[in-house]
């Protein structure tokens, strides 16, 4: 059995390739992705709360959870694989409100998570966790847009090309991580 | 009474970061590359694979096979036989993750105090120090670098003598579930039973960061390292959580004698990056 080629996608989403990403379905990004984990997206909802303006437009865009190694000499980025997102969740829904179409990251998501995420027609993908070296090839550029005084927590842009994912939560609520271990357990 | 100067515990701590960090362990990456053979699920075969990838261009590079370069975590076994001369130990210790984590590009993630303000120390110390006094006049060191995916899902319950064997079971099962993808698996399960609570979580630490493929020395805890093992593997969990036979690598058990009223369970898991590095001084 092999599997399908991986299917190329740009970020930001539209409406039409947030929609239409399945659950399970493996994809290649290139474009722009926002880097952001605990700390950036503690101060995107104190922003958002206080209804002051935002260090970036978040209409469209893609979250990758992310805090990475620093950079060697010459290079663009260290290490730089998924964190976990369930410690996103408390923030998640606020930002998908904003406008946020997308997330890259690993593991579980809550229940009100995948129903905000249903409600606004936005994925959540997963790239490998500890497979940060191998991530990082396909990162070409990393810029802080804000708070450089969180380091590896700092809000950033990444330019991405063939960034590989797998969608695990769509648009619809299928959820990969049930449907992929369900064949495989024997207990 | 052998004298060891504090500036070689220094310089070995901060060798032992960058390799522990960079180089996936021989042991670790020979049970990622039997589980590739073992895997029924093309997706988890898949992932395994760009595992071994990853740990191939980690070490080509020496960039971190992963970014979560952790709070470093320091097993030293101490001969009583050994005068530290020139420095303080903790100190000469932390010297060596400041220099570790710097030259060698390795992440910071160590905040200051916990709760009210969270910073980040800027170097990755103080290092989680855990000391031994031994018989001889040597220093062995073991640095485990501890990222968080999998540390935050630690468990630890005060089972009563009646819960027994299924308790066990019980527990580490539900650690392993309740963790799932978040740990990264394939994981390296430690558990520790007995002691007391401080001790039994000592000890599930000391489980995960042994090395792949070694067993505890009674055959009765050895064969249940097999059994949870077959168990977790049945949870169809399976690398990065996608499904398969290869959640865990392997489950280690470390036991210690505990009170006539207690069952102390603790279960500390390691990603598949189940980094260790080990020096003798």
């Amino acid at each position: 059995m092999s599997a399908p080629q991986p299917r190329r996608i740009r970020a930001p989403f539209d409406d039409a390739t947030a929609r239409s990403l399945r659950a399970g379905e493996r994809v290649l990004i290139s474009g722009v992705l926002l880097a952001a984990r605990d700390a950036a997206h503690k101060r995107l909802v104190a922003l958002l709360e206080a209804g002051a303006p935002l260090p970036v437009d978040l209409d469209g865009q893609v979250v990758y959870y992310v805090g990475p190694s620093p950079a060697r000499p010459g290079r663009v980025i260290g290490s730089a694989g998924p964190t976990t997102a369930g410690r996103m969740d408390a923030y998640t829904p606020r930002l998908l409100d904003a406008g946020l179409r997308g997330m890259i990251g690993k593991g579980y998501r809550s229940p009100r998570v995948v129903d905000a995420m249903v409600a606004h027609g936005a994925p959540y993908l997963a790239a490998i966790g500890g497979a940060g070296a191998l991530i990082a090839r396909s990162i070409r550029s990393y810029t802080v847009l804000a708070w450089p005084e969180l380091g590896p927590e700092a809000l950033a842009a990444m330019e991405v090309e063939d960034f590989p994912a797998i969608v695990v939560i769509d648009s619809m609520g299928n959820d990969q991580y049930a449907l992929g271990q369900r064949p495989y357990r024997r207990l | 009474m052998r004298e060891i100067p504090a500036a070689a515990i220094t310089a070995a701590v901060a060798e032992l970061a960058v390799n522990a960090c960079c180089r996936l362990p021989d042991d670790v990456r020979a049970a990622i590359c039997r589980a590739r053979d073992t895997e029924p699920s093309p997706v988890g075969r898949g992932i395994l694979e760009q595992l071994e990838e990853n740990a191939a261009i980690a070490a080509a590079e020496t960039i971190p096979l992963c970014q979560d370069t952790g709070l470093a975590v320091i097993f030293a076994d101490i001969g009583q036989d050994v005068h530290i001369v020139g420095g303080d130990f903790t100190e000469a210790v932390n010297a060596g993750v400041r220099r570790g984590y710097a030259e060698g590009y390795l992440r910071k993630s160590s905040v200051a105090e916990p709760l009210f303000e969270r910073r980040n120390t800027g170097d990755n110390t103080p290092a989680v120090i855990h000391v031994r006094i031994v018989p001889g006049d040597g220093i062995r060191l073991r640095l485990a670098p501890k990222g968080a995916g999998s540390e935050n899902k630690s468990v630890l319950q005060m089972l009563v003598p009646a819960d027994g064997m299924e308790g066990v079971r019980a527990v580490v099962l539900g650690a392993v579930e309740a963790a799932g993808p978040s740990s990264c698996p394939p994981m390296v399960v430690g558990v520790g039973i007995g002691g007391t609570m401080e001790l039994a979580c000592l000890l599930a630490k000391r489980a995960a960061a042994r090395d792949l493929g070694s067993r505890n020395a009674d055959a009765r805890y050895a064969a249940l390292e097999r059994e949870l093992l077959e168990m977790l593997n049945k949870t169809g969990i399976g690398p990065q959580g996608l499904g398969g036979s290869t959640t865990a690598l392997a489950v280690h058990v470390e036991w210690a004698p505990t009170h006539i009223a207690s069952l102390p369970v603790a279960v500390n898991i390691n990603c598949h990056a189940a980094r260790h590095a080990e020096a003798l001084l």
